[in-house]
């Protein structure tokens, strides 16, 4: 469900920090009819061009608040709402060069009432801004 | 007692919309009202950003009233989901899980629902043990009989027994009609086509869920077939999904205060060719039912991948189709664009 409006269009960027590029950038959604508190995203990868990003090497944030995966699984008082687009900032030195680059983003999510663990994914080609 | 059916809608019929930011809150309700479908049922988390973990401000609740009045609409349930599964490793505490719904029963209270929606997954001890605290707020806790659950099954018994037991009527059932799926959806087949399933195996599975027979065997020919991966899926499905009889719900009526309209596809001609409504109707009719069947468009998922869902205009066939059924003399209408 929601597959392929995970990964939103309208941003992907290089992330600067202290005048160095340290990874990049996109926007995406939960793919759920509902939202989820964070501590029940069990996981989220990221791809670029077929190189998978380390779990450890992932940000993500909604409203202006970061969390790495790890700390996001005992967070208890935020959520990723339902079609909120949530900044997902992937830490890969030096960053992306300008042109298109194949996006893929898959999150695995524990539902209390379902029997299984589901992962739902997208993939598409973004185009990054010279 | 004479039945009393109304025509509502679950603003998750609309959720490929409101997803993508395409319709607003006010755009559903404007678009329920303009159908006469005056029931409004939310998922709470759906429709008010922040529920249950961050909370919602009273500015937002205000709004929602607002709303309600603006497009004389009624408040009919908020469907929560108690995420019991919330820490890792282990379930939610008995207690904590009994606060939680709680806290669901106050916001359904400050919405003015006269229901929240539990999912059937939940212990009907924890439900019993809120039930008091609904009471007083005036608020039904009822539990959603869903496919591959039903009413005879002993995990619904259960919950029956539970609550004659606990003499609370704060309690009670809201079953969704996907569980009486008496034909393999339309789309379903479709979807399972576009991913590649052999056309002679998703004929077969079509026939055999037609003929009635069992989902094992159904699985075991179609890997005899040949079948593998979505093949194997789509047969699968029948685990989950049978056509039970919607007289079983004759038994219960006394604890069944709302109804999911459930439906994948609503013909030009406003059929729904999976689920049987018109036997729907006349049972709960006989049944004596008062309150709403609210609208549950589900085709949406299975329609996304090849074509952009109008989840509006297949609300207003179902609409059209229930108002005829109950026997209503206009025909519901969308006089006004919905959506900007």
């Amino acid at each position: 469900m929601m597959d392929n409006k995970m990964i939103c269009t309208e941003l992907f960027e290089n992330v600067v920090e202290n005048n160095e590029t340290i990874g990049f950038a996109f926007l995406g959604r939960l793919p759920y009819y509902r939202g989820l508190g964070l501590s029940m995203i069990e996981d989220i990868k990221v791809e670029v061009d077929g190189e998978a990003i380390a779990r450890e090497d992932i940000r993500f944030s909604v409203r202006g608040k970061a969390y790495t995966l790890d700390q996001m699984e005992t967070v208890y008082d935020d959520r990723w709402n339902f079609g909120e687009k949530a900044r997902i900032v992937a830490l890969k030195p030096g960053g992306l060069a300008p042109g298109k680059h194949r996006i893929g983003f898959a999150v695995r999510m524990r539902v209390s009432y379902l029997p299984f663990v589901p992962t739902t994914k997208d993939s598409k080609e973004l185009l990054l801004a010279a | 007692m004479t039945a009393d059916i109304r025509r509502g809608v679950s603003l998750y019929s609309f959720q490929n919309e409101t997803f993508q930011g395409k319709m607003s809150l006010e755009d559903c309700i404007r678009a329920c009202a303009a159908l006469g479908a005056r029931g409004i049922e939310i998922i709470g988390e759906q429709s008010f950003w922040g529920w249950p973990e961050v909370g919602v401000d009273e500015a937002a609740v205000s709004e929602w009233h607002r709303l309600m009045r603006v497009y004389d609409t009624v408040p009919v349930s908020h469907d929560f989901m108690l995420d019991y599964k919330r820490y890792k490793d282990r379930d939610m505490p008995f207690d904590e899980q009994v606060a939680s719904v709680r806290k669901d029963v106050e916001f359904g209270a400050r919405l003015g629902m006269k229901f929240i929606r539990a999912l059937v997954s939940i212990a009907p001890e924890v439900l019993v043990a809120a039930a008091p605290y609904a009471e007083e707020k005036g608020i039904k806790i009822l539990i959603e009989v869903h496919a591959p659950l039903h009413f005879d099954h002993p995990w619904i018994i259960r919950h029956a027994e539970a609550f004659e037991k606990s003499g609370s009527d704060a309690l009670g059932f809201l079953p969704d009609m996907g569980m009486f799926l008496h034909a393999y959806p339309r789309v379903w087949k479709e979807k399972f086509l576009r991913l590649g399933v052999p056309r002679n195996i998703a004929d077969y599975v079509e026939k055999a869920y037609a003929d009635r027979i069992l989902s094992e065997y159904v699985i075991l020919n179609v890997q005899q077939m040949g079948g593998t991966g979505p093949a194997i899926a789509m047969a699968e499905v029948m685990r989950h999904n049978a056509a039970f009889e919607p007289k079983r719900m004759l038994d219960y009526m006394h604890r069944i205060h709302n109804v999911h309209g459930k439906f994948y596809e609503m013909t030009e001609d406003y059929v729904e060719p999976s689920i049987p409504y018109d036997e729907i109707v006349r049972v709960l009719n006989k049944g004596g039912y008062r309150g709403y069947i609210c609208s549950e468009y589900e085709g949406n998922r299975w329609i996304e991948d090849a074509e952009e869902p109008d989840s509006v205009e297949q609300v207003r066939r179902q609409q059209v189709m229930l108002a005829r059924l109950l026997g209503e003399e206009a025909v519901p209408a969308l006089k006004t664009l919905v959506a900007a």
